[in-house]
């Protein structure tokens, strides 16, 4: 991820609500609590010194309570609201600098976006919402209305063309809403609490039609919700806002582990760490790992290194490990030091996936008296994870401080 | 006599002259513009008699057999397309056929020129706030000021006739269409509107493709009031030379003929009726996709 290009620049933004925001911008520069200006002015700060990259093809979350500003920081990267000072610069272009005409050539072809009330247009058709951005963009009839089924039926929606919005469900709706998004191949996708609206069973459906649809398309979305699960799960970073200012940006291990204050470790204090991480995310570098072919080289590597086991592995990757008491018994019993290292001696099932969530091993690593080895999705060993790491993950995070210091 | 027991009002010659010097003012603008503003509602005139004259001169059962076509084009429902036959049947059998389409023409060519003028009018107050506040309390006083006063400056302007009659009746029966088209357009979902900003949309696009289809049922109720104000103001119009049914009712008032007078008034209510009913059912079945499903 981190080798993509940056899409989205935002610099130095800022946003007042009020009669005369210029007037009052030095004092919001000048640090004046959200408070303090309402009561002495009657501004509203909306969004406070943002500065923030975005890559592509990344899924950027910000995530903040309600009236933390998120609605207006994402209003800002399509202009729907005018910033009171900053800069911008999408795909290089710099959004504030464009006129009326090229901001809407701008918003027909490099962004779109999905709504927390879906924004349809309820006096047309499902099939005429889909294409509503061709339409605007001058696709003719017949081609607009081809792309726009194609998208119905990716999204799942195939035959409701000629349906209106009030006859769906919320769920529906929403896809709808996606299809639309999708249907003018802007490279940009914003979605503000695009599922918040939504039954927690139908939003994780939809967040996981998300992912699904993401693996394939690789859009650069930036992604805003409430909810910390949500954006822990399908953030590849999230930015933290609170009161119209930007308070972390991390990844999603980042966010929970090394909290950047008070306030944003007391919003992932509630979260399921287990659920939350993957085990990639926790691992350590695996020590002990052997390429000895033979049962007396196993034994010498663990005598010299004083361990009792090791992983072994050889050019095609991870084997599996070996247990220096199960050696030296079969030593004791019949085999020979220059034997080689055959698989029964060899358990191979214990390892896990490095993108598997904590949830899923935690039986298993709790329950193996020795690190679980982590291997990846070509087999090699990547590291292993400890019950001593795994503890401490779910130490309170107040006594995991001085650690982290 | 004290200034405590009657109001101090000003000298009697001072009033006089105050209204003279008004009255002289008006004179002389109708002096020196009458015939240009005659000559600018012409082509309304003409459009007018031409509307009535089609109306009077085509024979009875096809006008009949269009009005009904029409209903039942505009609302699919049999009972109301009956009901509308046998209105006009009955209003034929008792001799007001002529009269009777002699108050459907103005009052067709009102309100259509009440929304030719109204929609627009209705826009511009919902683009700007500004607007809104200076158009509102004019359309109170329009709303308010008794009829008759206004048909003063119309008819010293015009005369007596068909077009001071249609301004007339424009002015009592616009403010619902343009209250309404405000209102409308000014309740439709900000999220929608946001939507289509976000895709690009231009201005025009956005009114109507967006704003107008989704303030119709807005723009519908105001049509349907407005149309009801004009029939309320026939009467007052025929006043002034404005023929049909609300002539038959003047003469009856003046020569206390009391059937006369309750059967023309009976045929204004009975096209009331008609406009109303027929106006309504075609706002709802236009719209019914708006509302979910099983709100029938
Ligand atoms: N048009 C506006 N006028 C005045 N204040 C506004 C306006 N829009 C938003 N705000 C204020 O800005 C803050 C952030 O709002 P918003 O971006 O909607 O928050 P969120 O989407 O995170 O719930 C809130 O305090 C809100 O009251
Ligand atoms: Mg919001």
């Amino acid at each position: 991820m981190s080798e993509n290009n940056v899409l989205i620049e935002v610099k130095d933004l800022y946003k007042v609500f009020g009669p005369t925001p210029e007037k009052v911008l030095p004092q919001v520069r000048e640090g004046i609590s959200k408070d303090q200006l309402f009561r002495e002015t009657g501004h509203t700060i909306g969004l406070k010194n943002i500065n923030m990259e975005i890559r592509e093809g990344e899924v950027f979350v910000i995530m903040g309570l309600s009236g933390s500003g998120k609605s207006t920081l994402i209003r800002h990267f399509n202009r729907l609201i005018e910033p009171t000072s900053g800069s911008l610069l999408i795909e290089g272009t710099d959004v504030l600098s464009l006129n009326a005409k090229t901001l809407q050539e701008f918003r027909r072809r490099h962004v779109s976006m999905v709504f927390q009330h879906f924004g349809l247009m309820p006096h047309m058709s499902v099939l005429d919402n889909v294409c509503f951005g061709l339409k605007a963009q001058g696709v003719d009839k017949n081609d607009r209305e081809a792309r726009g089924r194609q998208w119905l039926r990716d999204v799942g929606l195939e035959g409701y063309d000629t349906q209106y919005p009030v006859q769906l469900s919320g769920g529906q709706q929403q896809r709808v809403g996606l299809a639309r998004a999708l249907c003018t191949d802007a490279p940009v996708l914003l979605m503000d609490e695009a599922f918040s609206a939504l039954d927690p069973l139908i939003r994780s459906q939809m967040q996981d039609q998300m992912i699904e649809l993401q693996e394939k398309l690789h859009k650069t979305i930036v992604f805003i919700t409430h909810d910390l699960d949500e954006a822990l799960r399908i953030g590849d970073r999230i930015a933290i806002l609170k009161d119209g200012e930007v308070v972390q940006i991390g990844t999603p291990r980042e966010i929970l582990l090394e909290p950047a204050d008070d306030y944003v470790e007391s919003f992932v204090q509630d979260v399921n760490r287990a659920r939350a991480l993957t085990v990639e995310t926790v691992m350590k570098p695996a020590r002990d790992r052997i390429t000895a072919t033979t049962i007396g080289a196993a034994l010498e590597y663990m005598k010299k290194a004083s361990v009792d086991f090791a992983f072994v592995e050889s050019k095609e990757g991870y084997i599996g490990s070996v247990l220096k008491e199960e050696l030296e018994e079969a030593v004791a019993a019949d085999a020979k030091v220059s034997d080689p290292l055959v698989p029964e001696y060899i358990s191979s099932e214990a390892s896990v996936e490095e993108s598997a969530p904590i949830e899923s091993i935690l039986t298993e690593a709790l329950q193996s008296p020795h690190p679980l080895p982590v291997v990846d999705d070509t087999g090699n060993l990547e590291g292993v994870i400890s019950r001593n790491k795994l503890a401490q993950l779910f130490q309170a995070p107040d006594e995991e401080k001085p650690d982290r210091a | 006599m004290s200034v405590w027991n009657e109001f101090p009002a000003l000298s009697r010659e001072t009033l006089v002259e105050m209204r003279k010097s008004l009255d002289n003012a008006y004179r002389g603008f109708t002096r020196e513009y009458g015939e240009s503003i005659e000559a600018f509602f012409d082509p309304l005139l003409q459009f007018l008699i031409a509307f009535e004259k089609l109306l009077l001169s085509t024979p009875w059962w096809i006008v009949l057999a269009v009005i009904v076509g029409l209903t039942f084009a505009a609302t699919r429902s049999r009972k109301l397309s009956v009901g509308v036959l046998v209105s006009l049947i009955v209003i034929g059998l008792l001799g007001m056929w002529e009269d009777t389409m002699s108050t459907l023409s103005i009052i067709t060519v009102s309100t259509l020129v009440a929304i030719a003028l109204g929609v627009p009018v209705g826009i511009a107050m919902a683009t700007s706030n500004r607007f809104q506040s200076f158009a509102t309390p004019v359309l109170d006083v329009m709303q308010t000021m008794p009829a008759f006063v206004y048909l003063i400056p119309v008819v010293m302007l015009l005369g007596i006739g068909k077009v001071p009659g249609l301004i007339a009746v424009v002015i009592y029966a616009i403010p619902p269409v343009i209250r309404l088209t405000n209102l409308g357009i000014r309740l439709v979902d900000r999220e929608v509107l946001e939507a289509a900003d976000a895709y690009g949309v231009t201005r025009w696009q956005r009114l109507f493709q967006v704003q107008l289809p989704l303030a119709m049922p807005n723009i519908m109720a105001g049509i349907n009031q407005t149309i009801m104000m004009a029939l309320a103001m026939v009467v007052i119009a025929s006043m002034i030379g404005v023929a049909g049914l609300g002539q038959q009712v003047l003469r009856s008032i003046n020569n206390q003929y009391f059937a006369l007078g309750l059967l023309n008034g009976s045929a204004i209510v009975l096209l009331a009726i008609v406009f109303d009913r027929v106006s309504q059912a075609y706002a709802k079945r236009s719209q019914a996709h708006l509302r979910g499903p099983g709100s029938e």
